[in-house]
C-alpha cells in the first residue's frame, strides 16, 4: 500500500518506462555497430556471409599493403603513452601546486584547461602548424612529437577527472601533517598526495588514451600517421578490413572505459 | 568499530626533554589585516600553554607561525634559544595535531604513526616497536591495522596524537584537536592529552576557542584578541583577576552591571567593590560580576526569576532586575525558583573588573 503510494508520488519513471528508454537508446547505439559487424561478414558480390576476413586479420595473413596499419597502431600507442606522460608530469604537479599554494588561480587554470574543448580541431591545427615548424627543427619530426598537441587536447578531460579527486581529499591538511612530521616536498608529493589521487590519475590517464586512439583531425592535417588516418587509407583499399579494425578499436575503447568504471567504484584498500 | 574507547594503560615512555619556546615581537599580516600584532610569549620546558580567543584573534596563526606552516613578517621564534623563523616546517622537529582529521587515508594507523620515523630514517624494526608503543600510549594498541575510515573521530585524533609524539619532538602543537568531537569524547581526550603531556614532559601549545577547555588543561592560558595577547596567566589568575574587561567577559561567565567608580572603588547596585586590573578614573562603568559572587538574600536587590537551569552539581538562575538588566546567579541545586517569582539578591563583595561606559 505505502509502496504503491510511494511509487505514485515518486518523480522517477516506472520500471517498464525505464527499460523502454534504455532499450531505445541501446538500439540507437547498437545499430551502427551491428551494421558494421554485418558489413564485415558480407560475402561480397556473391551474397551470403563469411567470416574469412576476420580469420585473415586474426591469423596475420594480411597482405604487405596493410603493413602501414600496424605501423599506425604502433604510432597511436606510442602517442598515447607520451601524452599520458606529458599530462602526468605537467598537469598534475601544476594542479596540486595551484590547489595548495595559489587557490586564487584555480579559476584561471580551469578556464585554460577547458579551452581546447571549445576550439574546433581544425582551428587548433591552423595555429599548431607553424609551432610544429619550430618543434621539428628543435626535436625532429618524430611521430611522438604529435603528443604535444594531444597533451593539449586531453586537458579538459584530464583536468575534470583529477580536480574531482583533489576536491574529495583534504590535500592541504594531509600535506601540512606530512610536513610537520619531517617530510620534504617531494616526499609529500609522492608518498602522501599521489597515492590519494590514484583514482583520479588513473581515470585521467585512461581517458587520455581513449582520446588519443580516436584522434583523426589533427594527425591528418599535420600529415602524421596514426590509427585513424591509416584506417581511412585502408578504407579506400578494402572497406571490409577497415571496418574490422574500426570495430576492434571501439572494443578497446569500451574495455578502457570499463576499467575506468571499475577503478572509480572499486572499494578502497582495506575497506570492510 | 567500537563505540567505547578503551582506557589507555599506563605505558612507561621515557620523558621527552621539553624545549623552551619563545615568540618575540612576532608580526604577521595577511594583506591589510594584521593577524599577529607583535606577539611576545615565553614558554618554559614542559609547560602546557593554551592560546585562547574568539575566532579571528590570531591564535591559530600564532601556532602556524610556530610550526613554520606560516611565515612571519617580523620578530623571532626561538626553540631552545635558536631562532627558527627561517627554518622550514619539516626541519623544526615539532609534532602537530590538526583540527580536521589528518590521518593519511591510504595508510593504516600503524603506518601513519611510523611515517615520522620513516622520514627520520629509523630502522624498520625499531620503527615498528616505537609506533606500537606510541599507539599503546593512546590506548589504541590493537587498532594498528585499521584505516582512518575504520576509526571513530576520537580514535583518529588519538592516532594523530601518537603520530605527532612518536618522533619525540621538542614541541607539541595542538590546533583545536578536539573541536570536531562530540562533548563526551572531547572531555575524555582532553584529560588524556593532559595526562600524556605531563608524563612525557613535552612543551605543548594548545589552541582553542573553548575557555572551559583551556582552563581545564593548561598550566598557563594566553587570552588573545585581535592579534595581541591580552593577558597570560594561570587559569586561576585569569578567572579571579582578569586584567581587562575582555578577559573577564571571555573567561568564565560574567554579568555586566552598570556601576560608578568613585575614588578607585566601584559601586554596583548599592555595594562598593574593589576594582581589579588598571585603576579607573571616576565615572560610569560596566562592571563584570561572576555568577558565583551573587547570593540570594532576604533583602537587597529586587529581581524577577526568568528561568533556571539545572547543571548537575549546581543550578544557574537568570533574573531580571528592575532596570531590565539580566543577571545570572549560580547556586546550590536545592534552591529552586519558579519563573515569575520575585526574589532578592546581593553581591558577595568580591573584587570585579570594569570598563568605562561611554
Amino acid at each position: 500500500m505505502t509502496r504503491d503510494l510511494a511509487r505514485r508520488h515518486s518523480p522517477a519513471p516506472g520500471l517498464l518506462t525505464r527499460w523502454v528508454i534504455l532499450g531505445l537508446i541501446g538500439v540507437l547505439f547498437a545499430l551502427p555497430i551491428l551494421s558494421m559487424v554485418e558489413f564485415t561478414l558480407r560475402g561480397g558480390l556473391e551474397g551470403g556471409y563469411t567470416i574469412d576476413r576476420w580469420v585473415t586479420v586474426f591469423t596475420g595473413q594480411l597482405g604487405p599493403e596493410y603493413r602501414q596499419l600496424w605501423v599506425a597502431i604502433g604510432n597511436s600507442l606510442l602517442l598515447a603513452v607520451v601524452t599520458v606522460a606529458i599530462m602526468l608530469v605537467l598537469l598534475v604537479p601544476t594542479m596540486i601546486l595551484v590547489h595548495l599554494s595559489f587557490p586564487r588561480l584555480r579559476r584561471v587554470l580551469e578556464f585554460v584547461c577547458l579551452i581546447p574543448i571549445s576550439i574546433p580541431a581544425i582551428v587548433l591545427v591552423v595555429g599548431l602548424a607553424p609551432v610544429y615548424g619550430v618543434i621539428s627543427r628543435a626535436a625532429g619530426s618524430g611521430v611522438w612529437t604529435l603528443a604535444f598537441a594531444y597533451g593539449i587536447l586531453v586537458l579538459p578531460y584530464a583536468y575534470r577527472a583529477i580536480q574531482a579527486n583533489l576536491d574529495s581529499v583534504d590535500v592541504k591538511t594531509l600535506s601540512e601533517a606530512a610536513r610537520s612530521l619531517g617530510a620534504n616536498w617531494l616526499t609529500v608529493m609522492f608518498r602522501v598526495i599521489v597515492p590519494n589521487l590514484r583514482r583520479g590519475l588513473l581515470a585521467a590517464s585512461f581517458i587520455a588514451v581513449a582520446v588519443v586512439l580516436g584522434e583523426f583531425t589533427v594527425a591528418s592535417l599535420l600529415n602524421r600517421v596514426n590509427l585513424q588516418t591509416a584506417l581511412l587509407i585502408v578504407n579506400k583499399a578494402d572497406p571490409y578490413i577497415a571496418a574490422i579494425f574500426a570495430l576492434l578499436s571501439l572494443l578497446f575503447a569500451f574495455l578502457l572505459l570499463l576499467v575506468i568504471g571499475r577503478v572509480g567504484s572499486a572499494p578502497r584498500k582495506g575497506a570492510q | 568499530m567500537t563505540s567505547t574507547i578503551p582506557i589507555a594503560p599506563a605505558v612507561s615512555v621515557a620523558p621527552i626533554s621539553g624545549a623552551t619556546v619563545e615568540l618575540a615581537g612576532v608580526v604577521k599580516s595577511f594583506g591589510a589585516h594584521r593577524a599577529l600584532n607583535s606577539i611576545d610569549l615565553s614558554i618554559k620546558p614542559g609547560e602546557f600553554v593554551a592560546l585562547l580567543g574568539p575566532s579571528g584573534c590570531g591564535k591559530t596563526t600564532a601556532l602556524r607561525a610556530l610550526s613554520g606552516l606560516e611565515g612571519v613578517d617580523e620578530g623571532r621564534i626561538l626553540i631552545d634559544g635558536v631562532d627558527v623563523a627561517q627554518v622550514p616546517t619539516n626541519k623544526r622537529d615539532i609534532g602537530m595535531v590538526f583540527q580536521s582529521y589528518s590521518l593519511f587515508p591510504h595508510m593504516t594507523a600503524l603506518e601513519n604513526v611510523e611515517f615520522g620515523l620513516r622520514m627520520r630514517r629509523v630502522a624498520a624494526a625499531e620503527r615498528r616497536d616505537r609506533a606500537v608503543e606510541a599507539l599503546d600510549m593512546v590506548g589504541l594498541g590493537t587498532f594498528g591495522e585499521r584505516f582512518a575510515h575504520q576509526l571513530s573521530g576520537g580514535q583518529q585524533q588519538r592516532v594523530a596524537l601518537a603520530r605527532a609524539l612518536v618522533t619525540r619532538p621538542r614541541v607539541l602543537l595542538l590546533d583545536e584537536p578536539l573541536s570536531a568531537l562530540d562533548a563526551k569524547v572531547r572531555v575524555q581526550l582532553r584529560d588524556e592529552i593532559r595526562r600524556i603531556q605531563t608524563e612525557l614532559g613535552i612543551t605543548t601549545v594548545f589552541v582553542t576557542h573553548d575557555q572551559e577547555e583551556a582552563l581545564a588543561v593548561a598550566d598557563r592560558v594566553a587570552v588573545m584578541r585581535e592579534g595581541v595577547i591580552e593577558q597570560i596567566g594561570t587559569p586561576e589568575q585569569l578567572y579571579a583577576s582578569p586584567s581587562t574587561a575582555f578577559v573577564a567577559d571571555f573567561v568564565g561567565l560574567s554579568n555586566r552591571l552598570a556601576g560608578e567608580v568613585v575614588g578607585g572603588k566601584v559601586s554596583v547596585q548599592g555595594s562598593t567593590l574593589e576594582l581589579l586590573g588598571e585603576p579607573l578614573g571616576d565615572g560610569p562603568v560596566t562592571a563584570y560580576v561572576r555568577p558565583e559572587d551573587i547570593v540570594f538574600a532576604k533583602t537587597g536587590i529586587e529581581a524577577t526569576v526568568v528561568s533556571s537551569s539545572f547543571l548537575g552539581s549546581l543550578r544557574r538562575t537568570t533574573l531580571r532586575l528592575t532596570d531590565n538588566a539580566l543577571l545570572s546567579v549560580q547556586h546550590e541545586v536545592e534552591a529552586r525558583f519558579a519563573p515569575g517569582e520575585v526574589v532578592h539578591v546581593k553581591l558577595k563583595g568580591a573584587p570585579v573588573s570594569a570598563v568605562p561606559r561611554t
